[in-house]
């Protein structure tokens, strides 16, 4: 392409604008992070200053951790996360393969049944849902949250799962057919470790939703025991909301789950994005 | 469910009833139909009921619309939220759409340095949560720490500041300003898939012809990608008109000041769950999920139906 043409002064124009787009993205967490480890005087003195011996302090930290169950939480919101992921994933995959994989009446129609929810947000039926759910008996437990979010995940992983099953070759599914396997052993065994990758990329796509709602915890489980800690560290916020200490911690807490899995995936996640989403 | 029953009819003679089809669609579809499609049309259809005080419904058909678009106490506040959401929308196609396509442009040119840092650190924030952001934003434009106002003095326009977050006048902008803020890398990274699959024998083609650098931009890659910004939009307008998170978090649930920063949303979660004084009503809930599901379907018919169709796509 114009890799001969690009002439220092433009590439120098491209690096500062990039850049200086990069600053404001990054300095808003950057700017909690550090002032989540000084004391209150030097948060207001000098927000901008990285925290020295003088002004260290951990007292935001410690209140966060004396005052809310913030263990609790995370614990929550990660047996949601992961138990969500792992429905939506096995569901999903069995679905795609049906749709993918077997000719059959209405298999057009299923599909596109099934991606109706891609477009359609399952928030609009709030009210229905949590009639539902009080009929059932399960308002404020991680239960509600789980079926809701794997009826949520599933429209964009079957969608996504079944156009990537298409690729997997047919003579080798065939080739485990003429060796006796049968089609539920032809799927976990042959088709399904092909389509990790894919597996990879829903999983990040599913998760980022559900780790960060407000909306349903809000809704179907806002007690105690069963708040996540994207509802926890709202509430947990909005009362301490004069403490900057701990207002300052209570946000790297948050933070620093989604820095750490973005640190460890975003290759995957980017290359996901970048080779599926847009075909 | 019934195509499944007429599976024994289609299959071969060999292989009478394939119930692992059944098997392997059943779990999906279940959970997908109770939890997602069912409720989905109980609450359109709960929209033309009213519950009575003894919590008998009673049929009233559109009177549930009636009351919202013209009596007074109910239209005021969804026009003003419709009103609201559309700036909301507006906001994000003008700045986020093109900054995100800008960024794309930039971090497509090859062999550019520090091109995955640049990606990485952007897309971070669309990965938090709205609380996290909702809150870092509140803190900075805080008048109370300063570092909105020491940040303006920098480039001597301290005189300038506002408390943003708290003037009627300027708080809607600013909350969609923060939501593009966290959100412009979703647009960034489709385009940049786009820009990836332009071939290169076109760019070489184009350049033969003398086509470099603007004319390029704008001449030859911006028509490829436009499928990419129709996705965005589209994408776009159901993110915006389903929001609530970030203007919850930042603003509380009565999205002050004065319901400056009420949109569709959050007045769902008002009139539905009923808030300090206000008590929830189902019935005007399920109401207004329904023209919020009007409204999304309408924009999502007129993306597939209409945009798609004329938005010329080139094959290579």
């Amino acid at each position: 392409m114009s890799k001969a043409r690009t002439s220092p002064i433009r590439a120098g124009f491209v690096h500062l604008a990039l850049g200086a787009y990069t600053v404001i993205a990054i300095f808003p967490v950057f700017l909690t992070i550090v002032n989540s480890f000084k004391d209150r005087g030097s948060i207001f003195r000098s927000p901008l200053q990285l925290p020295g011996p003088s002004s260290f302090s951990l007292v935001g930290y410690e209140t966060v951790l004396k005052q809310g169950d913030f263990v609790g939480y995370f614990t929550n919101s990660l047996t949601v996360t992961c138990v969500s992921i792992f429905l939506v994933l096995l569901f999903g995959a069995m679905a795609a393969f049906a749709l993918s994989e077997y000719r059959f009446k209405g298999n057009a129609l299923m599909g596109l049944y099934l991606s109706l929810g891609i477009m359609i947000p399952i928030r609009l039926g709030t009210v229905a849902i949590l009639q539902g759910m009080v009929a059932t008996g399960l308002v404020n437990t991680l239960t509600a949250l789980v079926l809701v979010y794997t009826a949520q995940g599933l429209p964009l992983a079957v969608f996504i799962l079944s156009e990537f099953m298409r690729t997997v070759s047919d003579d080798l599914k065939n080739a485990g057919r003429i060796d006796g396997l049968s089609e539920y052993a032809i799927f976990f065994r042959l088709v399904l470790p092909l389509v990790r990758p894919a597996m990879a990329t829903v999983a990040v796509f599913t998760m980022i939703p559900i780790w960060n709602d407000l909306w349903f915890p809000l809704i179907l489980a806002p007690a105690e025991a069963t708040k996540t800690i994207t509802l926890g560290s709202q509430v947990f916020i909005g009362q301490f909301v004069t403490d900057w200490n701990a207002v300052l911690s209570a946000l790297s807490l948050a933070i620093f789950p989604v820095l750490v899995l973005y640190m460890i995936f975003s290759r995957q996640l980017i290359r996901g994005i970048t080779s599926g989403a847009v075909k | 469910m019934t195509s499944t029953d007429d599976t024994g009819a289609m299959a071969p003679l060999k292989r009478p009833a394939r119930w692992h089809i059944l098997v392997f669609l059943t779990p999906a579809l279940i959970i997908y139909t109770i939890v997602m499609i069912l409720p989905l049309f109980q609450t359109l259809w709960l929209s033309l009921f009213n519950v009575t005080k003894e919590g008998t419904p009673v049929f009233v058909g559109l009177g549930n619309f009636k009351v919202l678009f013209g009596d007074a106490r109910w239209a005021a506040d969804f026009w003003n939220a419709l009103k609201n959401n559309l700036i909301f929308f507006a906001v994000h196609m003008l700045v986020q759409n093109p900054i995100g396509v800008a960024l794309a442009a930039m971090l497509s040119i090859p062999k550019l340095r520090f091109a995955s840092f640049y990606r990485t650190a952007i897309f971070l924030p669309t990965l938090l949560s709205f609380v996290i952001v909702g809150f870092i934003w509140k803190l900075i434009l805080s008048p109370l720490w300063g570092v909105a106002p020491w940040l303006m003095s920098l480039v001597g326009a301290k005189g300038l500041f506002l408390p943003w977050l708290g003037l009627p006048s300027t708080a809607l902008v600013t909350v969609s300003l923060i939501s593009v803020w966290q959100y412009v890398g979703i647009p960034m990274m489709l385009i940049y898939a786009a820009l990836l699959n332009i071939p290169d024998e076109v760019i070489e083609a184009a350049e033969c012809d003398g086509i470099t650098g603007w004319a390029q931009f704008w001449k030859i890659k911006l028509p490829l990608i436009l499928p990419a910004i129709g996705i965005i939009s589209i994408l776009t307008f159901v993110g915006n008109f389903n929001a609530f998170d970030l203007v919850y978090t930042v603003q509380g649930a009565l999205a002050g000041p004065d319901g400056s920063t009420d949109i569709l949303g959050t007045l769902l979660y008002r009139t539905f769950f009923g808030f300090q004084l206000q008590l929830g009503d189902r019935s005007m809930g399920a109401t207004i999920a329904t023209v919020m599901f009007l409204i999304i379907l309408a924009g999502v018919s007129l993306y597939l139906f209409i945009i798609q169709r004329r938005i010329r796509r080139y094959q290579f």
